[in-house]
């Protein structure tokens, strides 16, 4: 069965716990976590929403596959409509909150209505109980998991929480769960803290005894974790160096967004990479990073873990943040660096620090920097409305703002509005440096050319974790294709999100896909689930996943003119690197994709395509 | 019988490969080399002792240079030459 075949639905505003069983009909159409709360949450929610109501719902979601034995079984998703974008919003995380959630013996926890009083959710098996949440309200998600793991008295209670940028309804505020994991963009954080839900947390000790085939299972689950070690992506490169390896590599390319994408390479990109990382540093002779680290049950371990330099100005006394902890990721570093031209290693993990001890995104705060920073640079912010001059390169700057946005304090409210809002507010809206309000992660569509489609038809907003073509335009994964032309493209781009809906479905982690195909999933969710698991048959979910997503958007009022890229991006030529001279080709990929989707010219599903997906119209 | 001028290339090695640089070229991951005309990628490869199935990402000035053709490229003056071992990110 691989389901608990149980969800919880908690009504905030009443105050009640009520298990129901799973849909197991739809649960056959959408697997699980990512695709089957989409389905709950389009059944249930109007498309037309204001997220931050009591009417928005919010849902919490793993995968049949999550807490098993399978390799990266760790994920959950947030589901709910996104307060930065105003679309649908799926955010993934990691960690441990996610198997424990199942071991408790939940599929999906489904968040309606608004607390008078902030809560918390405590789940302990199957009681489940909301409680007052006086003690931790106001306090970081740092603060908030240790205070009640001290209340429950136990040390192995798993905690998802908001930090005060959730409280303070910062529109990117993040989810966050064992201190340093997130389910980091769109702002599920700021849904949560406006139904007044402060955290989860959940200590399970049933297990996940609910595999159809158990040595069926464990044979696919072990052949499968032997092509994870056997691969040098999964099994040697990410593991020692993390994604942030990327950093040189993109750069090289010229595709490293670069001062809110004025540029696309950066000159100090060697001093915040992963080999920077590794480097002793010649203040006390240790390098940053001080470990990699796993979620649960992954056998690649792609986690980073640094320590701040003492005497750093960031710490310098503060010896709250000289512990080890989450540090930086190819994205995040890239946001908090080179979209805002700061090169100081240290500073970005100090700011990194303090997007997960508060929760909020780095990649959207980061970028929402960089955009203000070129307000400045213009004379549409003044040094008098912030209090300090928003200089491009300025590490005190960044980390500066970094503290004030993510407690929701001074011009920190502003950069908590998101680029969009911020841009529009200064009369230079062209400026956001995003699709749909959310910001972009670290690829420059001018020089990857690929993304550029990805993250104009992401249903989440830009977002490179819904179609990531980096693995073929860079890495060669499955083949390598050429970034710098848009030949082809629409089929990549369709290929990578239709299967990494699957993916986000499953409970598995996407970063398996560097060296696993679809095919090596399907022999675990057929040893696993009930029913018909074909590889037919997820090719088909991924694309029904993809098309419900859509079917929400358009009908929260979004068309095909909003797969779009910013003006930057297509009228401003990239000035160095390989792509020079070239924009965006968006305009040459965008109806072709249309039709390979099944859509219409304005990019709504025909209905020969729905009824094919079994979707209604 | 004329002599070629040599010509001057920056080669950069990271990740695991930053380690087949000399010491004090590691942290900077980079090394200029002056080379006969006509060496090859896989010429510049085979003289730095780099195991040939460990260069998966090879850009010649930013653009990726196929297996295929590593034999056959010659470097002219100017071009940086950056390798990478198998990589993934996101």
């Amino acid at each position: 069965m691989a389901w608990q075949r149980k969800i919880l639905r908690v009504n905030l505003t009443n105050g009640t716990c009520t298990p129901e069983p799973l849909n197991m009909e739809w649960a056959q159409d959408y697997l699980g976590q990512r695709g089957l709360a989409t389905k709950y949450f389009c059944e249930e929610v109007d498309a037309k929403v204001d997220p931050l109501s009591p009417e928005n719902k919010l849902i919490y979601a793993t995968g049949p596959l999550t807490g098993t034995m399978a390799s990266t079984g760790a994920r959950y998703s947030v589901i709910t409509k996104g307060p930065l974008t105003g679309a649908i919003a799926c955010s993934n995380s990691g960690g441990y909150f996610g198997a424990e959630l199942r071991f408790a013996g939940w599929d999906m926890i489904i968040f309606e209505g608004k607390s008078a009083q902030p809560v918390y959710l405590h789940i302990e098996n199957g009681k489940t109980e909301l409680l007052p949440a006086d003690e931790i309200w106001g306090r970081s998600v740092w603060d908030t998991e240790a205070i009640l793991k001290k209340k429950h008295q136990d040390p192995m209670i798993r905690v998802s929480s908001v930090g005060r940028a959730g409280e303070a309804q910062v529109l990117f505020a993040a989810i966050v769960n064992d201190l340093h994991r997130a389910a980091g963009r769109s702002g599920v954080g700021a849904v949560m803290g406006s139904k007044n839900l402060k955290a989860i947390a959940v200590r399970g000790t049933l297990g996940v005894g609910t595999i159809r085939n158990p040595a069926g299972f464990m044979q696919a689950t072990v052949a499968a974790k032997k092509v994870l070690a056997n691969h040098p992506v999964t099994g040697q490169g990410l593991p020692k160096f993390g994604t942030q390896v990327l950093m040189n590599v993109i750069n090289e390319m010229g595709a490293l967004p670069t001062r809110n994408h004025r540029d696309v390479q950066f000159e100090k990109a060697g001093r915040i990479s992963a080999e920077a990382m590794h480097e002793p540093r010649p203040t006390d002779g240790k390098p940053n990073l001080v470990t990699n680290q796993a979620c649960f049950g992954c056998t690649i371990a792609c986690g980073r873990i640094s320590k701040i330099d003492e005497t750093h100005y960031t710490v310098l006394n503060r010896p709250e943040y000289w512990g080890a902890s989450g540090g930086l990721e190819y994205e995040a570093a890239w946001a908090l660096g080179a979209a805002t031209g700061v090169g100081d290693l240290e500073a970005l993990t100090f700011a990194n620090f303090i997007c997960n001890e508060d929760g909020i995104d780095p990649i959207s705060f980061g970028a929402t920097v960089g955009a203000a920073m070129e307000l400045y640079d213009l004379g549409l912010i003044k040094e008098a409305d912030v209090g300090f001059p928003l200089t491009f390169g300025s590490a005190e700057v960044l980390t500066r703002l970094a503290e004030l946005t993510a407690r929701g304090e001074g011009f920190g409210k502003e950069i908590g509005l998101g680029s969009k809002r911020l841009c529009a507010k200064h009369g230079r809206p062209e400026l956001s440096m995003s699709v749909k309000g959310q910001e972009f992660p670290a690829y420059d569509s001018r020089g990857i050319q690929g993304m550029g489609l990805a993250y104009a038809t992401s249903n989440r907003g830009a977002c490179h974790l819904r179609g990531y073509t980096v693995a073929s335009e860079v890495f060669g994964i499955p083949v390598k294709t050429d970034p710098l032309v848009t030949e082809g493209k629409p089929g990549l781009v369709k290929a990578f999100q239709d299967a990494t809906a699957v993916f986000d479905s499953s409970g598995l982690c996407v970063f398996t896909t560097f060296a696993w195909t679809l095919a090596d999933l399907q022999p675990q969710l057929a040893a696993a689930c009930e029913g018909d698991w074909s590889m037919e048959k997820l090719a088909l979910l991924g694309e029904r996943i993809w098309n419900l997503e859509r079917q929400f958007n358009n009908a929260a009022g979004f068309t095909g003119k909003d797969d779009n890229l910013p003006q930057r991006l297509m009228t401003e030529p990239a000035k160095t690197g390989p792509a020079k001279g070239l924009v965006s080709g968006l305009d040459k990929m965008l109806p072709e994709y249309y039709e390979l989707r099944g859509w219409s010219k304005d990019g709504v599903p025909t209905p020969a395509t729905l009824q094919r997906l079994g979707l209604p119209a | 019988m004329t002599t070629q001028a040599g010509v001057r290339v920056a080669l950069k090695l990271y990740a695991s490969l930053a380690d087949y640089l000399p010491a004090p070229a590691r942290r900077a991951h980079r090394l200029d080399l002056e080379l006969p005309a006509g060496t090859t990628i896989a010429d510049v490869i085979g003289q730095q002792g780099l195991p040939p199935a460990m260069c998966h990402l090879v850009l010649v000035n930013g653009v990726f240079v196929p297996p295929g053709e590593r034999a056959v490229r010659a470097l002219v003056a100017g071009d940086e030459l950056a390798i990478w071992p198998p990589i993934g990110g996101g």
